[in-house]
């Protein structure tokens, strides 16, 4: 089966044009390099139809940036990013603009999302109308079906996002991003920010709509019990890469990347009796230094010699399994 | 058991809007002991912070302190003038807060900031007091002590500076330290390294420690005792091992039920439906009524504090243990 959004080697980097005094710098024999930072780096993710993906991964780690590429909103630097099997940059422009509404993504933060001068009926029933889906008269119609699937009343239309709670403009997000028909959700850190009570409630939300509209997710996140619960399959990115990569089964029962292993050492988790906590030594590092060898070995608590100068290509395990390490998860229990 | 170092009853905290005023944190009572940690939990609105903020003497008009004593070492707090409570504050009673920029400030360097908090309040040389700022930031293990020192805050990653700011909080060895959220922005294996100083930090120094936040999960294992709070109360408290094994308010058992962690994956949340009650809109009764699926008509008179053995007590009419029973 062809996947619905599959990445091949794609990169991401930022800061490529240099200013003018740069330019006329390197006109002057300035020899460092234009500063440049890699957000993402050679990576091959496919999403198949009826999947939900997590993406995991700490602050600047570049998961976000990923996200927006799989969306299309960025450009890889480098890869091809498919669509279908087919390369999204080279698609006609008709094809473009119906695989661009085809992915949709959900923000974290929906006050930013939104825009505050609009009321949630143009917010969410301009795109579909613009795109010619829905007649201009059958928006309205159309906007309450929307907002009746997010549990929101049609009374909602008239308003603007600062009347609602941040669950509900969470909700007016996603119908937003499900206006124009999308196959598959981008959920950018969809949940972080909404209360307990409240973030189950829309994860329920979520897990409905997948089945009711048969939609496929990437989840992307840097809460692991959010990522236990939803994902089939788990990808954790570290500085720009993906470490590993398994059926969510199999990375939280047996992970084996040193990285997810302490991750889910460390994730706070809901149980009865004191814990020692224990950090993970040292910090991610800045993406416009990255350590020699494997990016994560200053900080890992199995490094070898061969770890500091060598990087380890991701290899497979096996059933659907990936992992970037010398070293073998026998070796670290 | 010795005194409590911290010993509040009947806290109330109201903040007036057009004129009318609201309260915040109703009622709240709390003890904490000597090296023992408590867990203060909420959502948004819950009152947690202001609980906090009251506590420190650090609530400002149009919000005061409406009723309740704050017994701290022998003294009520909450009748002292500000020129008894600064020298108490970041002596023998400090804070940390989610960004630690609110306690930084942003144009000094780390020593000097360190410093000037240990001068405040002794008097020793500045030689002296540079070399404890530095042996102050080791404690709190922050790699290349000197460099740091010299470095201004927007040089620091987040993790760094909340390190800094822990290290401030903990310079004078403070009876009681309140912990507002402090590791909410972090990473996670960041976070885990903040846990893991602070455990260590608060047990050798004998330290107080009330860690404010919305996060069960932290505090389940690092706390001794847990408060909940709803709507301005304390709806919940006990020994945090029997609050999240057997909780007795039903909005503690939706909060634990709703934890992705605790559900089978993929299947639905446990989820509490509703919102809860703005500060000007808490129904008379049971704040929690309208959202709870235990509640019956009588709920909507002030619920009874029940009382279970070991040291626990509910804010609930119909509390959980019954449907055990």
């Amino acid at each position: 089966m062809t996947a619905l959004v599959a990445l091949e080697t794609v990169s991401k980097e930022f800061g490529g044009s240099p200013s003018l005094a740069a330019r006329i710098a390197r006109l002057l024999g300035e020899r460092r390099p234009p500063a440049t930072v890699r957000a993402v780096t050679a990576v091959d993710l496919a999403v198949a139809a009826g999947e939900v993906v997590g993406l995991v991964g700490e602050s600047g780690c570049g998961k976000s940036t990923l996200a927006r590429v799989v969306a299309g909103l960025y450009a890889p630097s480098a890869g091809r990013m498919l669509r279908g099997g087919r390369d999204f940059a080279a698609l006609p422009a008709p094809e473009r603009r119906a695989e661009r509404l085809a992915v949709q993504m959900v923000f974290q933060d929906a006050t930013a999302a939104l825009n505050p001068r609009l009321t949630v009926l143009d917010s969410v029933g301009e795109a579909p109308v613009a795109h010619g889906l829905v007649r201009r008269q059958e928006k309205r119609d159309y906007v309450a079906d929307l907002l009746a699937r997010v549990s929101l009343g049609a009374d909602a239309m008239g308003r603007y996002p600062h009347q609602f709670s941040g669950g509900q403009r969470a909700r007016i997000g996603i119908a937003r991003a499900l206006a124009v028909r999308p196959r598959m959700l981008v959920l950018d850190e969809s949940v972080a920010a909404l209360d307990v009570s409240i973030q189950a409630q829309v994860l329920n939300l979520f897990l409905d709509l997948r089945r009711d509209l048969g939609l496929t997710y990437l989840f992307v996140s840097h809460d692991l019990g959010v990522i236990a619960h939803v994902a089939t399959r788990v990808a954790v990115m570290y500085l720009g890469r993906i470490v590993e990569e398994a059926p969510a089964e199999a990375l939280f029962s047996t992970p084996a990347h040193p990285y997810t292993i302490s991750l889910l050492a460390q994730t706070p988790r809901l149980e009865p009796g004191r814990r020692r906590y224990r950090g993970l030594p040292g910090e991610p590092p800045s993406p416009l230094a990255p350590p020699s060898g494997c990016a994560f070995h200053p900080r890992c608590l199995h490094v070898i010699d061969r770890c500091r100068v060598e990087r380890p290509e991701p290899r497979s395990l096996g059933d659907g399994r990936r992992v970037a390490c010398h070293r073998d998860r026998a070796d670290f229990f | 058991m010795t005194a409590p170092v911290l010993s509040v009853a009947g806290l109330s905290v109201g903040f007036t809007q057009r004129g009318r005023e609201h309260l915040a944190v109703e009622g709240l009572d709390l003890a904490v002991a000597r090296g023992e940690v408590v867990g203060l939990v909420g959502e948004s609105g819950s009152g947690k912070s202001v609980t906090g903020l009251a506590l420190m003497g650090l609530i400002e008009a149009p919000g005061r302190v409406a009723s309740g004593e704050i017994l701290f070492e022998g003294r009520d707090l909450a009748g002292l003038p500000e020129s008894e409570l600064r020298p108490l504050r970041g002596r023998r009673l400090a804070m940390i807060f989610q960004d630690p920029m609110t306690t930084l400030n942003p144009v000094l360097r780390v020593e000097t900031q360190i410093v000037e908090a240990i001068t405040a309040h002794e008097r020793v040389s500045r030689r002296a007091a540079r070399a404890r700022a530095r042996e102050a930031l080791v404690r709190v293990g922050i790699p290349a002590p000197d460099a740091r020192l010299a470095a201004y805050p927007h040089q620091l990653s987040g993790g760094m500076r909340q390190r800094v700011a822990i290290a401030i909080a903990l310079l004078h060895r403070p009876a009681l330290l309140i912990a507002d959220e402090p590791t909410t922005a972090l990473d996670v294996t960041i976070q885990a390294q903040i846990l893991a100083e602070v455990q260590d930090l608060c047990a050798e120094s004998g330290t107080a420690l009330i860690w404010i936040t919305h996060d069960l999960a932290v505090v389940s294992g690092l706390a001794d005792r847990l408060l909940v709070m709803y709507a301005g109360r304390v709806v919940e408290a006990g020994p945090v091992a029997d609050v999240i094994a057997a909780p007795l308010h039903p909005y503690s058992a939706g909060l634990i039920g709703s934890a992705p962690s605790r559900n089978r994956r993929g299947a639905p949340l446990a989820q509490i439906p509703g919102l809860a009650p703005a500060l000007d809109r808490r129904p008379p009764g049971c704040a929690f009524a309208p959202r709870c699926d235990r509640a019956r008509a009588d709920c909507a008179a002030p619920p009874p504090l029940v009382r279970r053995e070991p040291d626990r007590q509910a804010l609930c009419r119909y509390p959980l243990e019954a449907a055990l029973a």
